[in-house]
């Protein structure tokens, strides 16, 4: 017996349920993706349109706007000082940052045994990057700003905004490391090298453009974070330039917060072009991480020939 | 064993399937061997992978080791640079020693006895670095860079392992944008470029096709005259082609047969032994 069609060869078979299932399914996925990228637009836009107004309603100058320090008179305020400080922030909380985390990471790889504390300090080290920043912000106030009487100086910010970013770091550097293949350690204890060796010419190095992109992604959600830096204590307006780690500031989320509650309607426009600045540097970060990435996985690939 | 090794350019197969080249211009030597094991056995956890093997190795010579899966050959070639101490459940006991000593006293350094013996792995494994940077590795990290040319030395190592030509307008280039067999053949050159006294092969060509294997092979052919090579293979072929001596390894990580490769393939004491290279068994 021979069938000529599928239709009746398959007749018993009835998939009729399943497929309409898998259709429902579908589209409710999509429609849930779609929520996001809309809401994004949305958000996007709305932005770009309040900072359109204000360079046309309030006639706002682009390079006025861009290099000017803030004062509490609208038509004379700038970003530039907020800018400033915002980029001595990162540079303090990357260097506060990245070798506690990378050294706490390498520690509990390649060193620390496996048992229970080193269990319990990985699992903290998840929790660690779940706590509210503010609570980084009030320990900070406490300890630094009053207690050792540092003030409310960018280093303090940096201070909470390290704090904040150690354990994100952390469980980034972890992977990395953790997925560098046993195989090439091996062919390095092989050839007789210590422990150090193996670590500082092989793993970190094949684990490090992947700590990198971790790093640079913790930095991007440490140069949006306002709460921190408020507790620390933020100038109301960024009148001058920072000049070094000790000077008081404002940042550019703090300013940008500053500004949205001025009764001048001209502050919302500045706010406006503030963010879209804001949400250039972040562009630009998420540019440089994913590039990494990018050239880490092609690398990464290659290793298992 | 796999059908797709068998070198079917050997002309000279014999009843058991396989050709024995005996005059291999070395004469298998008396000396004492530079590698030895007294009753050595090693345990992972409280499973016993290797049992009592005692066993002398000849120096400046191919000993092959070959026998079933799971019987012990790796953790063997692992225990002789101590890399089996990477691998926490594992304890051995018995004696194993170079040049005399044992190598599991508290007074040997397992970085230092590395140092003396280089390991090139089943599968090539070379580092992310430039192919330069692979060869001269072990120079660098036993702090011997400046003492040599260094240029040369991974020139020389290169050369040795019939690499050169291949890769030397490109040695700033990532070793793995090699071939397998390139990389194989790469990870030679590092194991060799310190000029170590042993090297240990596991299964060194099973990841390559038949022509990059062979390259290999006549490879080992020519670092048997400064080295001693010990190499665990899967083909016996290649064992009965490459090697002055087998060890035949058998389940339960015993020593059952171990004798120049030529009366082994020909005239196995051991009627196990006859099985397994005959393909009755294992
Ligand atoms: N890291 C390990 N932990 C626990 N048991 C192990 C480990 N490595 C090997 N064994 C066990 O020891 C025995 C011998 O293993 P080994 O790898 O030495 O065999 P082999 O002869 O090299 O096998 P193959 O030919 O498949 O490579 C096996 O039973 C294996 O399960
Ligand atoms: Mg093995």
């Amino acid at each position: 017996m021979s069938f000529r069609d599928g239709q009746e060869l398959f007749a018993d078979v009835d998939l009729g349920r399943e497929k309409f299932l898998n259709r429902v399914f579908h589209a409710v996925l999509v429609a849930a993706s779609l929520f996001g990228f809309v809401m994004l637009v949305l958000l996007i836009l709305d932005v770009v349109w309040e900072a359109y107004q204000g360079l046309t309603v309030f006639q706002i100058d682009p390079v006025q706007f861009l290099t000017q320090p803030s004062s509490s008179r609208a038509e004379r305020a700038g970003f530039g000082a907020s800018i400033v400080a915002s980029l001595w922030l990162m540079v303090l909380t990357a260097a506060l940052a990245f070798f506690i985390a990378v050294g706490c990471a390498v520690y509990l790889v390649e060193y620390a045994s496996r048992n229970r504390v080193t269990r319990l300090i990985e699992a903290n080290l998840a929790n660690l990057a779940g706590v509210p920043s503010i609570v980084y912000g009030l320990l900070v106030l406490a300890l630094i700003v009053n207690d050792a009487g540092l003030g409310s100086v960018i280093l303090a910010g940096a201070i909470a905004l390290a704090l904040l970013i150690v354990p994100i770091i952390i469980v980034a550097s972890i992977e990395s490391l953790r997925a560098v293949p046993s195989s090439v350690r091996d062919g390095s204890y092989a050839m007789g090298a210590t422990k150090w060796q193996t670590i500082r010419r092989v793993v970190l190095p094949q684990a490090m453009p992947g700590i990198l992109t971790g790093t640079i992604l913790a930095l991007a959600r440490a140069i949006g974070e306002t709460a921190p830096l408020i507790m620390v204590g933020t100038m109301l307006h960024a009148t001058r330039y920072p000049d070094g780690p000790l000077s008081s500031f404002s940042a550019m989320p703090t300013q940008i917060y500053n500004w949205t509650y001025q009764a001048d309607r001209m502050f919302n426009g500045l706010a406006a072009l503030g963010i879209v600045v804001l949400l250039a540097f972040l562009v630009a970060m998420y540019v440089i991480a994913g590039y990494l990435r990018k050239k880490y996985e092609a690398d990464a690939s290659l290793t298992n020939v | 064993m796999s059908s797709e090794m068998t070198d079917t350019t050997d002309e000279t197969l014999i009843e058991t399937g396989f050709s024995v080249e005996t005059d291999r211009g070395r004469e298998p030597t008396d000396a004492e061997g530079i590698v030895r094991s007294e009753d050595l056995s090693v345990y992972y956890g409280n499973e016993r992978a290797l049992e009592d093997v005692t066993i002398e190795i000849p120096e400046n010579q191919v000993t092959a080791i070959i026998g079933p899966s799971g019987c012990g050959k790796s953790t063997f070639l692992r225990s002789i640079n101590r890399m089996n101490d990477r691998i926490e459940s594992c304890t051995v006991e018995g004696e194993l020693t170079f040049h005399g000593k044992n190598v599991y006293d508290d007074d040997v350094d397992p970085v230092a006895l590395r140092r003396k013996i280089g390991q090139v792995f089943q599968a090539p494994n070379p580092f992310p670095k430039s192919i330069y940077d692979n060869v001269a590795y072990g120079l660098r990290i036993q702090g011997r860079a400046d003492e040599v040319d260094l240029d040369d030395a991974v020139e020389r190592a290169l050369k040795g392992a019939a690499l050169w030509d291949e890769v030397e307008d490109k040695l700033d280039e990532s070793g793995l944008d090699l071939s397998g067999g390139q990389q194989q053949r790469l990870c030679i050159a590092r194991a060799i470029a310190p000029d170590p006294e042993v090297i240990l092969m596991d299964e060194p060509t099973s990841a390559l096709d038949p022509v990059a294997a062979s390259k290999i092979e006549d490879l080992i052919d020519e670092l048997v005259e400064e080295y001693s090579v010990i190499i665990v293979t899967h083909n016996m072929q290649q064992a009965a082609r490459i090697s002055d001596k087998t060890a035949v390894f058998l389940t339960g990580g015993e020593l059952v047969e171990f004798d120049d490769t030529a009366r082994i393939f020909e005239n196995p004491k051991d009627d196990r032994v006859e099985d397994y290279i005959t393909g009755k068994f294992g």
